[in-house]
């Protein structure tokens, strides 16, 4: 397949038909279109007295991805954590504004927490498999969730394994440590996990930044078949991930949201300043 | 290179291969001794040789025979044994063991996992620390006033029946000289090492595998019992068995708290271990029986003894219970590797 390098997705894009409608077949939506999923309102974030993110308010589609870009300490690891209160981990922090996963607020005193990570699945910069079988990595968001059959949990196993593209290098393995992987099969491992519990977000924080650049474009790969199916949110150092794989790309800066929009107007037509310096490599 | 250069390399390579040596002499030194210890033991139990005995036809006798396993004590040192003070030792280990480890694992977890920061929890760690430090008579002390006669709250002493499935569990109150008094000292004995040995564990699993767990909708109390307490497993393993390993041989407080000198009987009269399950009410009178401990017998028999020939089965005595000693630190140390080895992170 071509390569999708950078200049050749903004080239594809700046060309892209209008998709017909076949007989049978759906119109591909342009996500933009989407109903919106996850959105902030305003929010600030702190760490005890120290301000990290500074009102940002930012509204992205369902079934879409949305690329956080921005140089290090600009606070887009902070904001992909309160999508699914992930900083309530660490004590003393708390915010203002709101936060909305399927218009509610999610940080209101009746929801629940545990649901909530459920429905808003997170994966980290350094895959972290259990250091248990793989079948057993998997089965766990569906065993604590209290499904107890076995050919359930062998169903959930095998579909979450296929959907994370590791199914035909594990299936004669599912019972061996998953720590026996290589780092890429590893963190498919991790997205296969998440998977497992039927999210409808998925959180990315970098998830390909310590691995090869094979395994990169397969996670990549991956993000493109997922985003048919859910709402991914990535944070990236990397510009050309961004461009390759997202619809909609935000820049940060310093905690603020500096710029949002679609990513082929971000990168070829950027409106601010800060982000043309950015993304033209002036500074970060 | 210089020359200057090459001396002062010469002189550095000097001092390492100095360096090396002498921690080689110290690992060394401390394993020669142990087996000089050990043979010079070995020698005198089994009648190879006794430069200390008096008496010319018995000092090359074997002491080291079958019937020191099954016999009971004896005024004759041929006939002596010490059956009853190895059932006593195992079934107090047993107790000690069933009641350290679930409170010193819940106080670990606690400590570790969901106290805050703050002078409270400091207060506790500092005071868990100095415990760990406290000599044992003291513990012995404590339980004889605190176990053995309950503060003299109980004016004649009662008992209370717990009923288990299968029979009548007696309990007496206060604890008198049994082995619950020496199981509940032994356990607050131990209880701080458990608890800091649990801790080191638990610090070392790395919190990126807490983070994955509850991102994935597991809660706080799902995290700890599925992954992060078996991961820690190894490390609490190898604290337990060390602080059993200490309780084993600890003889004052168990000589304050009451274990016996002369006695005739295992706990419970369970003689044979199939009787464990055949002989319930034996079994259920174990915790409220009277019983002596390897380390006390051994002690009897080198200075309490009339008849002289006693020391050598005390040396007999010996390495009985350091080969139970090694058999636990044995089954240990596979218990950890075999869990370990899943774990390399």
């Amino acid at each position: 397949m071509e390569l999708r390098t950078f200049d050749n997705l903004i080239a594809q894009r700046s060309e892209e038909p209008e998709v017909k409608p076949e007989s049978g077949k759906q119109v591909a939506k342009s996500p933009a279109t989407n109903p919106i999923k996850v959105e902030t309102r305003n929010l600030d974030f702190f760490y005890g007295p120290l301000q990290a993110l500074f009102g940002i308010s930012m509204a992205m589609p369902e079934k879409s991805v949305t690329a956080l870009i921005g140089p290090s300490g600009c606070g887009k690891s902070t904001y992909l954590r309160t999508l699914n209160r992930m900083n309530d981990i660490v004590e003393g922090t708390h915010i203002h504004g709101e936060v909305m996963v399927d218009s509610e607020d999610i940080y209101s005193s009746q929801v629940d927490v545990v649901e909530l990570r459920k429905k808003v699945g997170m994966v980290f910069q350094k895959s972290n498999p259990f250091p248990k079988s793989i079948f057993d990595n998997i089965a766990f968001g569906p065993r604590i969730g209290g499904q107890r059959n076995k050919k359930e949990l062998e169903e959930i196993v095998v579909r979450s394994l296929k959907q994370a593209a590791l199914w035909d290098e594990v299936k004669d393995r599912l019972h061996s440590s998953a720590l026996a992987m290589s780092g890429g099969q590893q963190q498919r491992l991790c997205i296969a996990r998440t998977l497992a519990t039927n999210p409808e977000v998925i959180l990315m924080d970098e998830p390909a930044s310590a691995l090869d650049p094979a395994s990169t474009s397969r996670i990549e790969d991956l993000i493109f078949e997922l985003k048919k199916n859910y709402t991914i949110i990535i944070v990236t150092h990397n510009m050309q991930q961004a461009a390759r794989v997202s619809d909609f790309t935000a820049f940060f800066y310093q905690g603020r949201l500096i710029e949002f929009g679609t990513t082929r107007d971000l990168f070829t037509t950027p409106k601010e300043k800060q982000t043309e310096d950015y993304i033209t490599g002036r500074f970060g | 290179m210089s020359d200057v250069f090459q001396r002062r390399l010469k002189r550095r390579q000097r001092t390492s291969r100095i360096f090396e040596l002498v921690c080689l002499l110290s690992t060394w030194f401390g394993l020669v001794v142990l087996v000089v210890l050990l043979t010079g033991l070995m020698l005198k139990a089994t009648g190879t040789w006794d430069p200390t005995a008096t008496g010319a036809a018995k000092a090359t006798e074997n002491w080291l025979t079958p019937t020191l396993l099954t016999n009971h004590m004896s005024s004759d040192p041929e006939r002596a044994g010490m059956v009853a003070s190895i059932w006593g030792t195992c079934w107090l280990i047993l107790m000690t063991a069933l009641l350290s480890v679930p409170v010193g694992l819940g106080a670990a977890v606690y400590l570790e996992e969901y106290a805050h920061e703050n002078w409270v929890t400091r207060f506790i760690r500092l005071n868990i620390a100095n415990l760990a430090g406290v000599p044992s008579i003291v513990f012995g002390i404590l339980g004889l006033t605190a176990f053995v006669r309950m503060f003299g709250f109980f004016g004649d002493p009662t008992a209370i029946g717990v009923p288990l499935g299968f029979g009548m569990l007696k309990i007496p109150l206060p604890f008198g000289k049994s082995l619950l008094s020496g199981a509940f000292t032994l356990s607050l004995l131990i209880l701080p090492i458990v608890i800091i040995a649990s801790q080191e564990a638990l610090r070392a699993v790395p919190q990126s595998i807490r983070h994955a767990s509850l991102a994935i909708g597991a809660t706080k109390w799902q995290t700890i019992w599925h992954q992060v307490l078996p991961a820690s497993l190894p490390g609490v393993m190898t604290g337990i068995i060390l602080a059993l390993s200490r309780a084993i041989g600890e003889t004052a407080p168990i000589i304050v708290v009451g274990a016996a000198s002369y006695i005739r009987f295992n706990p419970g009269n369970i003689e044979r271990m199939s009787e464990l399950v055949t002989k319930v009410d034996g079994l259920l009178l174990v915790p409220s029986s009277q019983y002596t401990v390897m380390p006390l017998q051994i002690y009897n028999w080198v200075l309490n003894s009339p008849d002289p020939e006693f020391k050598n089965v005390a040396s007999a005595a010996i390495v009985v219970l350091l080969a139970i000693l090694l058999l636990m630190n044995g089954i240990a140390v596979y218990i950890r590797n075999h869990f370990s080895k899943r774990l390399d992170w």
